[in-house]
């Protein structure tokens, strides 16, 4: 079989699995064994078999396109000249041109041009992350079934109390818990897929709505449901913008798809009636942006040709002749810029990035598994996803704001972090901050740093939410002041989490070899400098990722010290402690491993961190033309290829190591070998742990700038609908009663049952009368009869005489 | 013209027919004995029984163009079964108002009175 058609039938597959899973159990969720254990191996089942299915695709991928080369080989990926593109759709591009493959499975709906279709865009990109999604969320799911086995019984729930005094208790929802989870990965899947942006938008929101129920799961417990609503409500936001976006795109180009998309943004060549430009693959604005801003020429082409024959081919043609000379003078820029602000703001949303990052940190309401697939490992990222696979589209001005956006939030969460207390707070903060590296890297130029981070990310972040997941079973508490000295009690976890914690600070030996983390923010930092090398006046977005990186090793270390080492500061809560159960602890170790060795390069070619597979195939996946960089607006896009030359590959090396070792160092120091006092600190830094241990009043500010008017307009809006609309509305409803009472008195009661009741009453009157004949007596009727007829003859006979 | 002494013609059965019938009813008008009322009602009958045989007899209708054939006949010999079943049920209705009240007396079986 064709490479397309088996991958996209295999993909098509492991993204389905899910779905079947979710419909069995929510159909048969409760009479799926007792209390509906077996769910748990149903969703698991599922997944684990989308694992399998995802491995087989990628091993049929890089057995068609191997692994391709490493940057220092060479530049452009060897490519094999190709197919064209048959009549599935199927495309393989030739020349030097990435490798992907299009299509639709299904065809929703055809308005005019517009078609809504399931379609695929599977490029190396998808198959990564189709790996790395299904197999996070299986390590999550083997790991919920033991973390979820409470919930198999009748639970109590101590965080809630009734009106009464006690505590709520209520049947467990152990199948509910791996249905959602199942939809979740669904929805996950079916973004990574999607072959159009319709579709994206869909699975977006099916996201939304699986991290939704998720978040709220103890639904019941306040916190648990506003978290639940401030995570819908902030998305919203961001989706409102990426609504935004995806009109501009269609309303300009008038296709959905990517493929499509992608063609007309980074063409190869321009086709006029006279010439054919060579693009490249350059960002180029699309005819169909510059007619939609020259309106007013557009509209003269058409006007001259209207009513002659052929007119609308004539107007086309001229327009596709005069199209480059108004893209020359800048015309549909601006609509490309907002385009690409759009979309990202929907990435925004769902990434968490500043100014929308609010919802993350309450969505930790949820259980800890929750946290680690929805909110560390992939829905999050799917926004980075998303801004990568749209990276085509976005120019230079755009991917600046994203640079910057990014530079706020990771600096912005890292020093939220060093303040929290709550052990899966720091952790929300650090994903807050990771993301905010993620969509820097992008917003630099460093497609491939961004995504590598983004895979390398998903495996530690699992892996450092689920060890905390294991913490708070053994302890029954969310806070690390309770904590202290468990690593005797629960060494499995307690290494494991070091791990984690190593990785993401990066560490490593510079230039040598390192842990998953080490790769990738490298390679962040290291795009980080030539960008600011590239715009003079933007080198401080370096200097802030560095020292963001700094912030981050000492956060993470002041986690794990304070959980594992040092005295328990909760004597009870020490003593009842234990090491997870098997079925939570194997899942992190696997991936444990993973979040040492995912990055790592071959041993051949140890040294040269772009050998390592995972950045080979991402590199494969790199869109057309983005590696070249660009320029636009003052700001230059550096190649990324500049990022791996040796003296900054050297600079940014020792940089991250130096920062990252310095932040250990103080984490050491205070809160390990307290040679400071942390509470003294705490004490001469008095403003600014407050500024911090509120988050920099984000939520304060938010309420009192956006959550209070809006209660206030509500609230006039509703003393309006009371005082205004209901008064009118009553009134009206007492007039027309008034009205139709004296109607119904007048015609009603008077004329027509006046009428019924007066023939009525002459009826019994006349029975009345006429009973006082009726006597009973023989006789008389006889004699009635006789004297009856006698009359009638007479009558008769007398009037005819 | 002497009924007397003129030779039988129709209208001597008709002066008959009706003295039967008006005895009859008076029979019934005034009688109060149940018992009374049917022998008034049997007169009655066979009043109206006598016109119908002499309406329908050759001998009496000369004139060709009264002729009714047997039908006279025919229909006075359902009257008299029919006044055998009426006389039938009547009987049975009167011995059942006896063995309810302990009298045939007419006047007392005012029951149905508006």
């Amino acid at each position: 079989m064709e490479l397309g058609a088996t991958l996209s039938t295999l993909l098509l597959l492991a993204w389905l699995l899910p779905l079947a899973s979710f419909g069995a159990i929510v159909l048969f969720g409760p009479r799926m064994g007792r209390a509906g254990k077996a769910a748990g191996y149903v969703a698991t089942g599922a997944i684990l078999a989308g694992v399998v299915l995802s491995l087989f695709a990628l091993g049929f991928w890089i057995g068609e396109h191997g692994l391709g080369e490493s940057l220092h080989g060479d530049e452009h990926a060897e490519v094999k000249a190709g197919e064209e593109a048959d009549h599935h759709g199927h495309r393989h591009d030739d020349g030097h041109a990435k490798k992907f493959y299009s299509g639709d499975w299904y065809t929703l709906a055809e308005f005019g041009g517009l078609r809504l279709t399931i379609g695929y865009y599977i490029d190396a990109l998808t198959v990564v992350m189709f790996c790395m999604v299904t197999l996070i969320a299986t390590c999550i799911h083997f790991y919920a079934m033991g973390y979820m086995h409470e919930e198999l019984e009748d639970v109590t729930d101590h965080e809630v109390t009734l009106a009464n005094g006690e505590h709520l208790r209520r049947p467990g929802r152990y199948h509910r818990f791996f249905q959602y989870l199942s939809l979740f990965c669904f929805s996950m899947l079916g973004i990574v897929v999607a072959g159009n942006i319709a579709m994206t938008f869909i699975f977006w929101e099916l996201v939304g709505i699986c991290s939704y129920f998720l978040i709220g799961f103890y639904i019941e417990r306040k916190t648990a449901s506003t978290a639940a609503n401030k995570a819908f409500i902030v998305n919203r936001v961001g989706d409102f913008g990426m609504i935004i976006g995806l009109m501009a795109i269609f309303g300009s180009l008038g296709t959905f798809h990517y493929e499509e998309i992608f063609a007309q943004v980074r063409p190869q060549e321009i086709y006029t009636p006279t010439e054919t430009i060579e693009k490249h693959h350059e960002l180029t604005v699309p005819d169909g942006m510059v007619w939609a801003e020259a309106t007013e020429r557009a509209g003269e082409i058409v006007m001259d040709h209207a009513g002659q024959e052929y007119g609308l081919e004539n107007a086309a043609a001229q327009m596709a002749a005069e199209a480059n000379e108004y893209r020359d003078q800048g015309f549909g820029y601006t609509l490309l810029i907002i385009a690409g602000l759009g979309i990202f703001c929907g990435c925004m949303g769902k990434s968490a990035q500043f100014p929308l990052h609010v919802w993350l940190p309450d969505a930790m309401e949820g259980p800890t598994p929750v946290s680690a697939l929805v909110h560390s490992a992939t829905m999050v990222a799917a926004g980075v996803f998303l801004t990568a696979r749209f990276f085509p589209v976005f120019t230079p001005e755009v991917l600046l704001v994203i640079a910057i956006v990014g530079t706020v939030t990771l600096f912005m969460a890292a020093t939220i972090a060093i303040t929290a207390t709550d052990i899966k707070r720091v952790l929300a903060y650090s994903t807050l901050s990771q993301l905010g590296y993620m969509m820097f890297a992008l917003g630099v130029g460093g497609w491939v740093a961004g995504v590598l981070h983004l895979i390398t990310h998903a495996f530690f972040k699992s892996l450092l939410f689920m060890c905390s997941g294991s913490v708070i079973h053994a302890v029954h508490s969310n806070e690390m002041t309770d904590m202290g000295g468990l690593l005797k009690k629960m060494p499995i976890t307690a290494y494991t989490m070091l791990v984690g914690c190593l990785a993401i600070i990066g560490a490593g030996i510079p230039l040598v070899i390192g842990l998953s983390g080490y790769y990738s923010k490298d390679a962040i930092l290291a795009q980080a400098y030539v960008f600011g090398e590239s715009n003079g006046s933007l080198l401080f977005l370096f200097v802030i990722a560095a020292g963001g990186a700094a912030i981050t090793a000492f956060y993470m270390f002041r986690l794990w010290f304070m959980t594992f080492l040092g005295e328990p500061r909760d004597k009870h809560r020490f003593d009842h402690a234990h090491e997870s159960p098997k079925v939570m602890w194997i899942p992190l170790v696997v991936l444990s491993c993973f979040a040492v060795f995912v990055a790592t390069p071959p041993i051949t070619d140890l040294f040269n961190p772009t050998a390592a597979p995972l950045v080979r195939m991402l590199e494969q996946a790199v869109p057309n033309g983005v590696a070249a960089g660009g320029a636009s607006g003052g700001i230059v896009i550096p190649a990324e290829a500049d990022s791996h030359e040796h003296t900054v590959h050297v600079l940014a090396g020792f940089i991250a190591f130096g920062t990252a070792m310095s932040g250990l160092l103080i984490a050491c120091c205070v809160y390990w070998w307290r040679l400071i006092n942390p509470d003294e600190v705490r004490a001469m830094f008095a403003p600014i742990y407050r500024f911090l241990l509120n988050k920099w009043w984000f939520d304060e500010l938010y309420d009192k700038l956006l959550v209070r008017p809006t209660l206030y307009i509500g609230r006039f809006i509703a003393w309006i609908d009371r005082g205004l609309i209901d008064w009118l509305i009553d009134n009206i409803a007492r007039w027309a009663r008034g009205f139709s009472d004296g109607f119904d008195r007048a015609i009603d009661r008077t004329l027509v049952d006046g009428t019924v009741n007066w023939v009525a009453r002459q009826t019994h009157a006349v029975g009345l009368a006429l009973r006082g004949v009726q006597t009973g007596r023989i006789r008389q009727y006889v004699v009635l009869i006789v004297v009856g007829t006698v009359t009638m003859f007479v009558i008769a006979f007398g009037l005819s005489k | 013209m002497n009924l007397l002494t003129d030779p039988v013609t129709i209208s001597h059965y008709l002066i008959v027919g009706s003295v039967m019938f008006v005895a009859g009813a008076v029979c019934m008008a005034t009688k109060r004995n149940a018992l009374g009322v049917l022998m008034g009602i049997e007169l009655v009958l066979n009043g109206a029984n006598i016109n119908f045989v002499a309406f329908g007899s050759e001998i009496l209708a000369r004139n060709p163009h009264y002729r009714l054939g047997l039908d006279g006949q025919i229909i006075a010999l359902f009257v008299i079964v029919l006044a055998a079943a009426e006389a039938a049920v009547a009987l049975a209705i009167v011995l059942n108002f006896y063995n309810n009240h302990a009298t045939v007396d007419v006047d007392r079986a005012d029951e149905l009175k508006g």
